[in-house]
């Protein structure tokens, strides 16, 4: 039917497009370990948790009302699973219970999910685990522990009513459209020192008040690590613009939560969990996303981690 | 004998010539502030003790605050607004206009290290209204963005450092009063804007709860 030679140009037409595929699918395998969450969906937020009132007197009302303890003094685990001065109030705003501050009802009812981030399943329980090897720079609490189980039967009591598997609006932060300039750490720094040192402080350290954090530290040694997802430009916009000042939500503009979250990202802060001796192993890996990691800002290469 | 009574005498005097000089020593710092809050000076500024009470402790019939225990920085901040006009007050402008920037760090001085003796007037006690207030201080009306008046104004409303006043056992009558300031722009001295955004959301109801619980606080010493 077909001549020789053409034989052998479909054979080797054949052979590199399977060729062109196999690679393809091996470059698709080189797994892009901060893949984004999808959006929440859009729409008002409508899912209104339970009030502290309601939690029963009962041994589950007792894990309930310690997970919330937990949950805004998290500094009582300070040396035992914390390692910084953050608490998880800090950024999921009134208790966990905030729409577009990342609620805790919004994540609960989601898991267990795939997560790009270890590339596997996880329960609710390894993604607070996460929380606490990543933005609280410390050590996970074990499953089945006393602290981490009351930390999720919080979020499961704070859920009550949430559907499983749906996702709610409301969830995570409201994503912001792409910066139309592209993110510029001087910029952000004036919005910096115009709305959020009074609280902050000029040097990012937060306030404190006999002797603990009133206003939380942004960046360096006592602030969430490298690995966290606020140290992402695009998760911290999106943070930014939706809760910060605190209650002044959505007062700035998109470009001035672009440019300041670029300026708050582009400070040291301890290390990565994940590194293993080089950096840019680390951001070949762990950081292939809008982040400074192993980026150099005003001639300093970022990355190094705090002491 | 004789030489007794004079040395005697002479032991008298310089004890109390010691003592006096203990004093004044110890006076002198607070000198000029006591001076400005219980006589006022020349140029036109009365004494702050007319309005604001003899130990500190404001006029709740009259909202003028309690002014013991500020915090100084905060308080030299409002007397600078009131002479600038960005913090409007028709009483203030001309008292905080007449004093110098020295006399203004002095009486400021003065009022932060008073003790307030006197506890401030409590509005009338009711607990549903002690309920509301309570809830918007610990925990704010976040569906609303109300965050709580303790994440700023310090646990208790003790304050935290000089950008934002404790509000503990202040006049009920005088935080209405100027949350209903902040809230139609009437007061605009906030920085950043950060409490107009916060009062404009607040019904006169939940002014009504907060200030009577902020008052029923107790101020601690920092």
């Amino acid at each position: 039917m077909f001549t020789k030679a053409e034989n052998i140009k479909m054979l080797m037409g054949f052979t590199s497009i399977t060729l062109a595929l196999t690679l393809s699918n091996a470059m698709a395998e080189d797994k892009d370990y901060q893949l984004e969450l999808p959006a929440a969906p859009s729409g008002t937020a409508t899912f209104v948790p339970p009030d502290e009132k309601d939690i029963p007197d009962n041994q589950f009302g007792e894990a309930v009302r310690y997970g919330m303890s937990l949950f805004n003094n998290t500094q009582q685990l300070r040396g035992k699973y914390v390692g910084n001065e953050l608490n998880c109030s800090n950024c999921h705003l009134d208790s966990g219970r905030k729409a577009d501050s990342a609620p805790l009802w919004g994540a609960f009812p989601m898991y267990p999910a795939y997560r790009s981030k270890n590339d596997h399943v996880n329960t609710i329980e390894e993604r607070i685990q996460g929380c606490f090897t990543y933005s609280m720079n410390g050590t996970p609490p074990p499953s089945g522990s006393k602290e981490l189980t009351a930390l999720v039967t919080y979020h499961y009591w704070l859920s009550t009513g949430a559907p499983v598997g749906k996702a709610l609006p409301g969830r995570g932060f409201p994503t912001l459209e792409k910066a139309k300039s592209e993110p510029s750490v001087s910029r952000g720094k004036n919005v910096y020192v115009e709305n959020c040192a009074i609280c902050h402080g000029a040097d990012g350290q937060g306030t404190k008040v006999n002797g603990s954090y009133a206003f939380p530290p942004l960046w360096g040694k006592d602030s969430f690590n490298w690995g966290a997802g606020m140290h992402r430009v695009n998760t911290a916009a999106d943070f930014i613009k939706a809760n910060m000042p605190l209650g002044k939500p959505n007062s700035l503009t998109d470009q001035q939560a672009w440019d300041v979250a670029a300026f708050m990202n582009s400070h040291e802060r301890p290390q990565d969990p994940r590194f293993k001796g080089k950096a840019s192993e680390t951001a070949e890996t762990f950081h292939k996303h809008q982040c400074f990691y192993h980026k150099e800002v005003d001639g300093t290469l970022l990355g190094k981690g705090t002491k | 004998m004789e030489l007794i009574k004079p040395m005697l005498m002479l032991k008298y005097k310089t004890t109390l010539l010691t003592m006096f000089m203990a004093f004044s020593h110890v006076a002198m710092g607070s000198d000029l502030g006591q001076t400005l809050a219980t006589q006022g000076n020349s140029k036109g500024a009365t004494a702050c003790i007319a309005c604001h009470g003899v130990d500190g402790a404001g006029m709740a019939a009259a909202s003028f605050p309690r002014l013991a225990g500020i915090n100084p920085a905060y308080m030299e901040k409002q007397l600078h607004d009131f002479t600038k006009a960005t913090r409007n007050s028709a009483i203030m402008a001309p008292i905080a206009s007449a004093l110098s920037d020295e006399e203004i760090k002095a009486v400021a001085a003065y009022y932060s290290k008073l003790k307030l003796i006197t506890p401030s007037a409590q509005a009338a006690t009711d607990d549903t209204l002690m309920e509301v207030g309570k809830k918007l201080a610990e925990k704010g009306n976040w569906p609303n963005d109300i965050p709580a008046c303790f994440t700023c104004h310090g646990a208790g409303a003790n304050g935290i450092g000089d950008p934002f006043p404790a509000l503990a056992g202040q006049h009920a009558s005088y935080i209405e009063q100027q949350l209903q300031y902040w809230r139609s722009g009437q007061r605009n001295n906030d920085p950043n804007e950060l409490m107009k955004g916060v009062a404009v959301r607040l019904s006169d109801a939940e002014i009504k709860a907060v200030s009577a619980y902020l008052a029923s606080l107790t101020l601690t010493a920092n």
